[in-house]
């Protein structure tokens, strides 16, 4: 680190548009169940990446980053035809076609690393990513492809959108669904191979799931699901850039993916209304709202059953809620003004309580005839 | 030294190639590559308890790793949140990453290079003998690869029909009282462990390439499981020896090298296979293609003989108005459907022959 | 053909249809010609290619032959006039969207490349949920919806395409009695308006009551017309085999 204040802009810089672009491209990739695509296009690319400066022997990044997509977009070309004209199934000719491109490209870099001229110390920067090596000029390239590519998403927002929540009816309204899913997919290409460069091939496919599995939790609407998903997607790269520039031996990478399962933890965990925590909880008091009702039930039943009137039943008789948590209920029940207790043990219905079982009888009809 | 390696990378196939027909046959193959990266966890924790790379531990830990990847994505898939592809690829990166960061981070504690953990250091395994009292017995990794092979095969064997019967219908195993949730996790460790012997030697991409290209080839050619386990192993094996001795020659990545040829199996399988392969059935749905056309045809004559419109939906022009066809595709049915002698022409109308009737009514019957 | 001399085209005239799926008949030569202002059901047993008869009309799937027009026209040039409403499974009811948004989409058709749904198809959107009784779950998210509140989704969603000409796959699927009653009424306030629907229906019972043609569909067509003369005891069990015998008592 020559120059701290350069490297560390680079850096930031860099991580932000990678973070962008996986966030916004992987909520399609979420949204189409595609996920999976993403390890596939990432690891097809290393061959692209490989061919490209076999070649040229230069680094070039807009070269390099070229041969990446030719590759990555002709593995996931390969999958559909496959799958379409043959017996062998999606999630098998996603592991082929991985693991052979992968293979290929592990051949070639093996090749690159022979060559007596070769400065080919960057080149293993793509199987995990490394931030500190990023160039001003790979940032420059990495900026143009993300402004074609979030031109191009807020331009054909609505056709993106419907194309991916309901392909047949966008189908039957006139649009081209095939091209707008093949031009979709590239973009989906250009955002993996763009984020090459600091991730890395091998775990490229977490940042396209995870930040936007994560923004899912936060909110029902695409839009917002967008923009926070761009949001922890560069909140966590350009942290684990950081992190892996400023600490010895922390690949991008990792450090990155870490970052954004925890995102991810914290969102699924806590988020309000999708949240595990908040389902608990509210399952948890919708458990306490029946079992009230169910005391107001029984009592509502004894009192018709028997005399009625101003008569108390036996607490110890009551059988909706078991015996040790039954004064809780009780006493919350008394407190809304629905029953009284007679101090000997005895509870009835208040004429408060009384119209309270009606309303929910009759919105248990209503609901029947809806 | 090259023998031992065409030998340990044979072994290392032959083991992967036996949970693989199964991971294909199951739609889970993605399970290997998600397994395969998260073993490296497993290994790194373990490695931390034991402080020994060749510890039966590191299997038990590998195991458990394996099964807390596919663990904590069914936990996922449970809660409804994520689909089943997002709940896949949220877990094992993840596991995946802590493992290299540890690798990283202990390098000096630790003999495991972090590039060496996706492509695997076969050349280095005939090094590491595996000597008893002197005598030294070959390669240490074939004779920990073969024995996971051994297990595999014993697996095979003794579970042989449960695992054909919920592969291919579950619900009738799991009512004849199998377990096939057993079953699966039985899968899965077995899964793990295989991935956490080729490790070191072959990486984990590659065991993603020689657990399912080889099945995957396998099953192009067979519809038989015991004839499509031994072609895979075949395959496997022989993907393996081709490799390593085209790496020595073109001086290339082991491991990368074997994937292609893994690759470039399935490829030559895909295109020529004679049942299955692209090409045949290409073959096939074209000629299906004009006889259905010609089938379409006399259908539709049947349909309106006899009817006022016959006279007007037995021209030939009909055909490229009503039916939309091109003239020449119109043609070529139509002189298909008289060589076939289905069909009579007089003018430009056109007529069923008896056996052109006797034809579609069958196949009406049959529909 | 049957092509009456009537001043306007027919919203549906369907010739010869056949489509194939791996090169075997999933339709067979089928002949549909529906007059405007017709409310007709598409009837049949399961795999009797109902929806891929819309589907194939709308230009979704492939035909091996056949040739269909829409207003006397081929439908590329008159999808402006039709409106759809897909089978409710055929979503991801999770998709991060509300109902309002989900029925704007019915708008994207007119609205053309570039442009944004505003406060006209915002408006529109709001009436056609209005229509359907749901107005006041527009800004609900879509799967915390009942299954026949999202089929007024869906209604809602074709209504707002303001067509002429709607194909329904099974609207009352998964659909409560009262919703399926308020459904089919709005069906026949189209009718009236001399709009023309066509419907793949399951329920035989029913038919009479709902619909005024029918199409009985077995990969071949049975029979197409008023209801009456096509549910005959011989057309049924032609369509149906023996397991209609007990429907029709």
């Amino acid at each position: 680190m020559i120059d701290f204040d350069y490297t560390l802009t680079t850096v930031v810089l860099g991580g932000a548009l990678v973070g962008l672009l996986s966030g916004v491209f992987g909520v399609y990739a979420l949204l189409r169940k595609q996920s999976l695509l993403g390890d596939t296009i990432s690891h097809a690319a290393l061959p692209g990446i490989a061919l490209v400066f076999l070649l040229l022997r230069v680094k070039h990044p807009l070269a390099l980053t070229l041969g990446a997509m030719a590759a990555g977009w002709l593995g996931t070309m390969i999958m559909p035809a496959v799958v379409n004209r043959s017996r062998i199934k999606l999630d098998t000719i996603i592991a082929v076609v991985l693991a052979v491109f992968f293979g290929f490209g592990l051949a070639l870099l093996s090749v690159i690393q022979k060559l007596p001229t070769a400065n080919q110390a960057g080149l293993t920067k793509f199987l995990y990513g490394n931030a500190s090596t990023m160039l001003r000029q790979d940032v420059h390239v990495m900026a143009a492809f993300t402004l074609i590519s979030v031109c191009a998403v807020l331009l054909f927002w609505k056709e993106f959108k419907i194309a991916t929540f309901d392909a047949d009816y966008a189908r039957s309204l006139g649009l081209p669904v095939r091209w707008l899913d093949m031009l979709l997919f590239s973009l989906i290409v250009v955002a993996i191979t763009v984020g090459l460069q600091t991730v890395g091939v091998v775990l490229m496919s977490a940042m396209l799931v995870a930040p936007a599995a994560a923004a899912r939790q936060w909110t029902n609407r695409m839009e917002i699901m967008a923009l926070l998903s761009a949001l922890f997607g560069m909140g966590a790269s350009i942290s684990g850039a950081l992190l892996s520039s400023s600490i010895t031996h922390l690949p991008t990478g990792p450090a990155t993916v870490c970052i954004i399962t925890l995102f991810f933890l914290i969102s699924i965990l806590f988020a309000p209304n999708r949240g595990l925590l908040w389902r608990w909880i509210r399952r948890r008091s919708h458990h306490g709202e029946i079992t009230q009702a169910r005391l107001l039930e029984e009592l509502y039943w004894l009192e018709q059953n028997h005399e009625p009137g101003s008569h108390y039943h036996e607490i110890r008789s009551l059988q909706a809620v078991n015996r040790e948590r039954i004064d809780r209920y009780l006493d919350t029940l008394t407190q809304q003004g629905w029953t009284e207790r007679s101090g000997a043990g005895g509870i009835r219905l208040t004429s408060a309580g009384l119209k309270q079982v009606k309303t929910a009888h009759a919105e248990m009809e209503g609901k029947e005839r809806l | 030294m090259i023998f031992d390696i065409i030998l340990i990378a044979c072994i290392v196939a032959a083991a992967c190639s036996m949970p693989g027909v199964f991971l294909v046959l199951r739609r889970l193959s993605l399970q290997s590559d998600a397994i395969s990266h998260s073993v490296l966890f497993g290994i790194v924790i373990s490695f931390f308890l034991v402080k020994n790379f060749h510890s039966p531990l590191l299997m038990i830990g590998a195991a458990a790793t394996g099964v807390l990847t596919v663990m904590l994505s069914e936990l996922l898939l449970k809660t409804k949140l994520v689909k089943e592809d997002a709940s896949i690829g949220l877990v094992f990166p993840a596991l995946f990453s802590i493992g290299v960061i540890l690798i990283s981070k202990y390098a000096g504690d630790i003999h495991l290079d972090v590039d060496a953990v996706l492509t695997g250091e076969i050349a280095l395994a005939p090094f590491d003998r595996f000597v008893v009292g002197g005598v030294d017995l070959g390669p240490r990794s074939a004779w920990s690869m073969g024995l996971i092979a051994l297990i595999n095969l014993l697996l095979l064997l003794g579970f042989f029909k449960e695992l054909k019967l919920s592969t291919f219908d579950a619900g009738l195993a799991a009512s004849l009282g199998f377990r096939p949730h057993l079953l699966h996790y039985g899968l899965m460790i077995m899964v793990s462990i295989t991935a956490v012997g080729a490790f070191d030697s072959v990486g984990s991409i590659l065991v993603v390439a020689l657990m399912i290209a080889p099945a995957a080839t396998a099953y192009l050619l067979t519809d038989s499981l015991a004839l499509m386990i031994l072609l895979s192993m075949g395959i496997g094996i022989t993907s393996a020896a081709v490799g390593v001795l085209l790496a020595f020659s073109l001086d290339t990545s082991i491991s990368g090298t074997m994937a292609v040829v893994c690759g470039m199996f399935f490829a030559i399988a895909l295109f020529f296979s004679p049942r299955y392969g692209m090409i045949s059935k290409w073959l096939i749905a074209r000629d299906r293609k004009w006889i259905f056309a010609c089938y379409t045809l006399c259908v539709h004559l049947l349909h309106h003989e006899g009817t006022p419109e016959e006279e007007e939906e037995s021209h030939v022009r009909h055909l490229q108005d009503d039916l939309k066809w091109e003239p020449k595709y119109a043609q070529k049915v139509v002189a298909s459907g008289i060589r076939n002698g289905l069909l009579l022409k007089t003018g430009n109308h056109l007529h069923l022959t008896p056996l052109g009737k006797e034809t579609v009514r069958s196949l009406m019957n049959r529909g | 053909m049957t092509n009456p001399s009537s001043s306007s085209p027919l919203p549906l005239d369907v010739t010869d249809l056949t489509v194939a799926y791996h090169e075997k008949p999933v339709l067979w030569d089928v002949d549909c010609v529906v007059p405007e202002g017709t409310l007709l059901a598409i009837v049949g047993p399961n795999g009797a290619g109902k929806s891929t008869f819309i589907k194939a009309s709308l230009g979704l799937i492939p035909t091996a032959a056949g040739r269909i027009k829409i207003f006397g026209k081929p439908y590329a040039s008159q999808r402006k006039r039709v409106g759809y409403v897909p089978q409710r499974e055929s979503v991801d009811w999770d998709f991060p969207t509300h109902a309002l948004d989900v029925v704007t989409m019915g708008r994207y058709g007119h609205l053309g490349w570039f442009m944004r749904p505003g406060k006209t198809e915002r408006e529109m959107a709001m009436d056609a949920l209005e229509k359907v009784g749901m107005a006041e779950f527009a800004q609900r998210q879509i799967s915390q919806l009942s299954g026949g509140q999202q089929q007024r989704v869906f209604l809602a969603r074709a209504l707002v395409q303001d067509a002429d000409l709607y194909f329904m796959d099974e609207p009352f699927s998964g659909v409560d009695a009262a919703t399926e009653r308020s459904i089919i009424q709005l069906l026949q306030e189209l009718r009236f308006k001399g709009k023309t629907v066509i419907v793949v229906h399951h329920d035989l019972q029913t038919l009479k009551e709902y619909f005024d043609w029918c199409m009985l569909l077995n990969v071949r067509r049975i029979a197409l017309g008023p209801v009456d003369e096509v549910l005959t005891k011989e057309n049924l069990h032609r369509a149906y085999g023996g397991r209609a015998a007990f429907l029709r008592s």
